[in-house]
């Protein structure tokens, strides 16, 4: 039976030391744990980040994802959590955590589900910029390209 | 059929949903861009290059030929840029 993820789209922030202790709590036989946290960055001036998604197709999209990382590697568990809103430069933006009985399959989904999820869940972030001048961020060739790597 | 908006693509149209009711002629999602960007110059603007906007069906991505009929739930946004 593959594991069952944990997916939280949500405003508000993410306690990463709570999520790893659960994906450990009451077992004796995860041998790894990977994590990946993104963060907004204050590049060329951003003040904010505000990040829009798709209540309803957004969690579903997760959600899929995730339970295609199960089905691919031998995970105990998987967490995926997504904010929605208006972030800060500094804030936690996603978090990823995948545990394993050993590294390489934890390492691995880990790297699948961010690429993964860069490229098919329902986000769209607007930079604002000091002065109050704002763009959407466009969607990049190269995040396709790492999604394409873990093409069947 | 219930029409959703995101990110610049609602900016553009004006509105985040509307509901419609388009010309049975209107079978799948390509079409439905095409009598979409009559209704308005907001429209017009958000379908102008139909190419670099993207479509989910009842909560699943769907390509311009994908068929929709009344009572889904059709979606349009830019290409997504999470994580």
């Amino acid at each position: 039976m593959p594991a069952v993820p944990r997916v939280l789209v949500q405003a508000g922030p993410f306690d990463i030391g709570a999520e790893a202790a659960r994906l450990q709590a009451g077992r004796t036989d995860v041998g790894g744990l990977a994590s990946f946290l993104g963060i907004c960055r204050g590049d060329g001036g951003l003040v904010a980040m505000e990040l829009e998604h798709y209540p309803g197709m957004t969690e579903k999209a997760l959600t899929r994802i995730a339970e295609e990382a199960c089905a691919r590697w031998p995970l105990t568990g998987c967490t995926v959590i997504h904010r929605h809103g208006r972030l800060v430069p500094g804030d936690p933006i996603v978090l990823v955590l995948t545990a394993s009985a050993h590294r390489v399959a934890a390492l691995e989904s880990c790297a699948f589900l961010i690429d993964w999820l860069k490229t098919k869940a329902p986000f769209w972030k607007r930079e604002e910029f000091a002065g109050g001048a704002g763009r959407w961020v466009e969607a990049k060739a190269e995040d396709d390209a790492a999604a394409d790597r873990w093409a069947r | 059929m219930k029409v959703l908006y995101f990110a610049w693509v609602r900016q553009k149209v004006g509105v985040a949903e509307e509901e419609v009711a388009p010309p049975a002629e209107v079978r799948d999602v390509a079409g439905l861009i095409a009598w979409l960007a009559g209704r308005s110059a907001g429209h017009a603007a958000a379908f102008a290059d139909p190419r670099q906007v993207r479509a989910a069906v009842n909560q699943d991505f769907a390509p311009p030929a994908h068929p929709v009929k009344p009572g889904d739930e059709v979606a349009f946004f830019p290409p997504v840029t999470g994580g």
